[in-house]
């Protein structure tokens, strides 16, 4: 599948200028919108709700913010899907699991209220694997979400839902929460781009967690502006949220085009597989960035091959613990016994699918007594070698190079009954999830069969500025035809 | 893998279903058994590392104190949220017998 | 026969009086109707996240400092289980890097018990068991109330020093005088701000070894803590000499008949978990804290008490004295009357008098005695002590004074207490010495202790009147003649 002409919004800023003008209303924006989710979403199955009678509201209070004078905010009227892990006040937030059908949230999440105060419309809840597990988007409860590239294949997930959304022009800008990867993946396995911040430079609060020192919310965009605008505005200090760094949001956009010239940017060759296109990519991507004027080099960083190791042992450790709270007491589903903990034991084993009670099984075990220190201990000594390996390259380069993720979008069923195999798409993008470093993937190259391919930008925390620099200069050297949004 | 040389027993697994609170059919404990086992193997270098002098990380950057002052913020309505009980009586929220006492 | 010693260490909680929760702005209050102070995030509702509250690490510092800990820096971590009492399924709490460790505790007899360490830990629901005999196990259902989950808790856990039913008793009166002196806490047991947890173990006396130890939990007042030692010491005692093996494990207190029962055993012990919580950073005491915890706390009750009994015996005529002046203390400093005594001695009262009359006369009223000025108190131990009121006059003084305030020597004229003259008591001696001639000849021949029966007679003559002082003094000196 290549890019066929999708009905295009134009950038965010363009958006919202328009909107703030009065030249558009944003009852327009979302009729487009709309109209594109009712074509194709029986078939791509991105959403588990969409919201159109709130969303008509919300822009119902822009388009008349606009005609009192008042500036609804910097992503006026923009049309906006947000994954099912975000609490949303009274809107369904389901995690795509059944031990949280039909769930109300009574409040909102931090970031879903600043896009509302920005003056953005929020179109719908998208699909994901249950609470944020997997890299397919197939561990739904509700069903998967297929590939607008090739509806045959997987979108990548968790965040598979927010990817096809935007990949399939139904919005613009979409959000997504990544802990292993889930942002990322899914961007480069759609042909769109997808950020991680720097931990803790967008509020938790209100995302329901997963693993909860690697879980970080982040934007899918078709273009590296819009993205660095999206981060801009979700970003900076909560005070809801302790892990939230004391700063405001990272400045992307003054430098984003100031070009690549003197960077120095590293090949990770530990993530290069001889004859994987992706692999090529990165090699394309890097002469590409050359030519821009970047002195580039291949460097080996072998200890961040613990990362997925490590990763495995931590993110379910946390995870088990973090779905506790799902034991049919207070809320979502119960399934009765005769006393509270069969009570709490039929609920869990019935509403949650085979893969979290996998992680679940894990992480009890990593932590349980005996084992503690020779698997979740470990774990986060090993963490601390993947930040040292980091910290050591980061003395000689300003950003990092590797593939998203190590294959194209791959067929339905293909991964999802060999539990190692499906977590092999991480490889790339778990170390600069435990360093707790900002990541971006770029869609830079359509493979031999016409699927996309991403390039991942690393940097250093608090990178984000150098790394949206970097991203912006590979996105004028990509294949034009390697970029959704497209037609499925 | 053979049944002797798995990392984790179904005895294991089903002790830590319990811990967890899964109720698992006997199918699900020997795939889980099997599976869990073969992750584990798949982590094992780990477990081998060597890590003298190596300090854990819990959190990515040093922060400390994070804290914030005694004042009082509005609480939750209590009827939408016992609306979202399974079972509530009482204006609390209702469990069958509890069979132990808290730890 | 072998003697065995008793070993019990305590873990107490008590709840702080911060005015909110220790991760959330709710409410941190007792009685309110159920599930009113609840919020996403002491419900643990998906998606929430604790923040520190600065108060409670403030007031668990002043703890600490008050029971001679050393502040440390500490992180939290989440203890994992399940019950319907906690949100998360998980308890937020401290384990291996607590914030306050090794202090201790000083009793009124002296004795000091350690403390191993005082940590900050979230409170849990409250559950109720419906149907049933109120057992938990018989009941047919539970209702759960969040209000008080999230309630920021201090759990503070002794060293096992304790030897006696008696000596965990004053432990916990101690403790709760301290809790209340800091005003980290209220401190009621009834209330159940402050709840106590008693680890009970025996051994032979002389042996180094500990014993197997049980924990024993539903202790709702002192007197069942008491109880609940005494009858658990019998039980384990009865087993070892019967060549049983005493079972660690967790048993219930029933206040029906002051025993004790094994709870319904697990199949097995708990597995907590317990790793660093990801969602907080680590405590630091920094000086801004610590100034916080120190600031307007006044002495605790053992430095009060250390401070007056200097006061006493350094009056040098007590140094020898043993005279119960130390129950007298204890009291003092109890009922917060030893600022009254300070004072009183520094505006030139007698030390031991002053003493005295506060724990006992005093004391009948404490309330009133705390707002009785130390130099108005003074003055009326002066004229006691001078011999211008007697004891029983100077006390009727005191009652009034504490009644309805006023000047002691307007109150005593009022009341009729002039000083007798030497004359007026000089005829009434000499009338009981006519009325008594075989005592008289008694005392004259060297008897001391009929002295006591002629000034008894002196005083019931002038009706309590007579100073006793001169009294005996006017028999002395006519023995002389």
């Amino acid at each position: 599948m290549s890019a066929s002409p999708a009905p295009e919004f134009g950038s965010l800023a363009e958006i919202a200028a328009s909107v703030r003008t009065g030249a558009t209303s944003a009852r327009a924006i979302l009729a487009q919108s709309l109209d594109r989710v009712r074509e194709l979403e029986g078939d791509l199955h991105c959403f588990n709700e969409v919201t159109i009678e709130h969303a008509e509201a919300d822009a119902d209070a822009v388009d008349r913010m606009v005609r009192s004078g008042r500036d609804p905010g910097p992503l006026a009227g923009v049309p906006v899907a947000l994954k099912d892990n975000l609490c949303t006040e009274g809107i369904p937030t389901t995690c795509s699991s059944k031990i949280l059908a039909g769930w109300l949230p009574p409040y909102d999440a931090t970031v879903v209220s600043r896009l509302r105060e920005a003056g953005a419309v929020a179109v719908g809840k998208t699909n994901l694997d249950e609470f944020a597990m997997g890299s397919s988007t197939e561990n739904s409860a509700f069903g998967p979400t297929k590939n607008p590239w090739d509806t045959g294949r997987v979108p990548g997930g968790s965040s598979g839902g927010s990817a096809a959304a935007v990949a399939s022009g139904m919005v613009p800008l979409s959000f997504g929460s990544d802990t292993g990867g889930s942002i990322r993946q899914p961007a480069a396995l759609c042909g769109i781009v997808g950020v991680k911040p720097t931990y803790g430079v967008v509020s938790r609060y209100g995302l329901i967690a997963f693993a909860s020192s690697l879980d970080q919310i982040g934007p899918f965009t078709t273009t590296v502006a819009d993205a660095a605008l999206a981060l801009e505005v979700i970003a900076g200090h909560d005070p809801m949220d302790s892990t939230s760094l004391d700063r405001p949001a990272p400045d992307m956009l003054s430098t984003l085009t100031d070009g690549v010239s003197g960077l120095r940017v590293g090949i990770v060759d530990d993530f290069l597989t001889d004859g994987s296109e992706s692999s090529d990519a990165v090699v394309l991507a890097a002469a590409a960035l050359a030519l821009a004027g970047a002195k580039v080099d291949h460097v080996k960083i072998p200890d961040l091959l613990l990362g997925l190791p490590a990763y495995y042992l931590i993110a379910p450790a946390e995870a088990s613990s973090n779905l506790s709270r799902y034991d049919g007491v207070r809320y979502g589903l119960r399934v009765d016994g005769p006393d509270t903990e069969t009570m709490n034991s039929r609920t869990r084993g019935q509403g949650f699918g085979p893969e979290v009670k996998r992680r679940i099984m894990m992480g009890t075990y990593a932590l349980s007594a005996g084992y503690y220190d020779a698997y979740y201990g470990q774990a986060q000594k090993a963490r601390t070698l993947v930040i040292r390996a980091f910290d050591a390259a980061y003395k000689n380069f300003d950003v990092l190079l590797t593939p998203t993720t190590p294959t194209v979008a791959f067929p339905f069923g293909s991964k999802v009954d060999d539990p190692i195999e499906m977590y092999m798409c991480d490889l790339c993008s778990i170390p600069s999830s435990l360093a707790g470093h900002p990541a971006v993937s770029v869609p830079f190259a359509l493979s031999s069969e016409g699927l996309p391919i991403g390039v991942q930008v690393l940097a250093p925390a608090l990178g984000e500025a150098v790394m949206m620099r970097v991203a912006a200069s590979l996105e004028t050297a990509a294949a034009r035809e390697a970029r959704g949004p497209v037609t499925p | 893998m053979s049944e002797e040389e798995r990392l984790i027993t179904p005895d294991e697994v089903r002790h830590v279903a319990r811990l967890a609170r899964l109720a698992l059919d006997e199918d699900e404990v020997g795939r889980y058994a099997q599976q869990l086992s073969a992750l584990l193997e798949n982590v094992d270098a780990i477990r081998r590392l060597d890590t003298a002098d190596v300090p854990p990380t819990a959190h990515p950057f040093p922060v400390e104190n994070v804290l914030r002052a005694d004042f009082e913020t509005p609480s939750l309505d209590r009827d939408p949220v016992l609306a979202q009980a399974p079972v509530a009586e009482s204006n609390r929220f209702r469990v069958p017998r509890i069979l132990g006492e808290a730890p | 026969m072998t003697e065995y010693e008793t070993v019990v260490g305590l873990e107490v909680h008590c709840e702080l009086s911060t005015a909110t929760k220790l991760f959330c702005g709710c409410r941190n209050a007792f009685g309110d109707e159920p599930n009113t102070n609840i919020c996403p995030v002491c419900l643990g509702l998906p998606g929430s996240l604790p923040v520190i509250n600065r108060r409670a690490v403030e007031l668990a510092l002043r703890i600490g400092r008050a029971l001679n800990c050393s502040a440390r820096r500490s992180i939290f971590h989440r203890k994992n289980y399940f019950y319907p009492d906690m949100p998360k399924d998980y308890q937020i709490s401290q384990y291996d890097e607590p914030i306050n460790v090794d202090g201790w505790l000083e009793l009124p007899d002296g004795s000091r018990v350690g403390v191993e360490r005082a940590h900050m830990e979230e409170d849990t629901g409250k559950t109720t068991h419906v149907g049933g005999g109120g057992r938990i196990h018989e009941a047919g259902y539970s209702l759960v109330d969040y209000n008080r989950a999230g309630v920021p808790l201090v759990e503070i856990v002794s060293r096992p020093d304790i030897r006696s039913a008696g000596q965990a008793k004053a432990y916990v009166d101690e403790l709760r005088s301290i809790l209340v002196a800091t005003g980290a806490s209220d401190g009621r047991m009834e209330e159940g701000s402050l709840r106590v947890d008693a680890n009970v173990s025996v051994r032979p006396m002389g042996s180094v070894e500990f014993g197997t130890r049980c924990e024993v939990k539903n202790l709702n007042s002192l007197r069942s803590l008491e109880r609940a030692i005494e009858y658990e010491v019998e039980r384990q005692i009865a087993l070892i000499e019967a060549g049983e093996r005493v079972a660690q494990e967790t048993r219930h207190f029933d206040e029906g008949d002051n025993s004790t029962h094994s709870m319904r055993s697990k199949e097995e012990a708990n597995d907590y978990r317990y790793f660093p919580e990801p969602d907080l950073t680590p405590l630091v005491p920094d000086a801004g804290l610590l100034a916080a915890a120190a600031e307007g706390v006044g002495p605790m009750p053992a430095e009060r008490r250390h401070r007056l009994s200097e006061l006493i015996s350094s009056s040098s005529e007590l140094a020898t004295r043993r005279d119960g002046s130390t129950d007298q203390v204890v009291t003092v400093v109890d009922l917060g009357l030893d600022e009254l005594v300070h004072g009183a001695v520094v505006a030139g009262a007698d030390p031991r008098l002053a003493l005295a009359r506060a724990a006992n006369e005093a004391a009948a009223n404490p309330e009133a005695a705390r707002q009785l000025a130390p130099k108005v108190f003074a003055d009326l131990l002066k004229m006691e002590a001078s011999g211008q009121l007697s004891a029983t006059q100077s006390k009727e003084v005191l009652a009034q004074l504490m009644d309805k305030g006023g000047d002691p020597a307007k109150i005593a004229k009022r009341l009729g207490y002039e000083q007798m003259d030497s004359s007026a008591l000089g005829a009434m001696v000499d009338d009981v010495i006519a009325a008594h001639p075989q005592e008289w000849q008694r005392y004259r021949d060297g008897d001391d202790k009929v002295a006591q029966f002629l000034s008894g007679q002196v005083m019931k003559a002038s009706r309590g009147q007579a100073n006793g002082k001169l009294v005996a003094e006017a028999f002395a000196s006519r023995r002389e003649s």
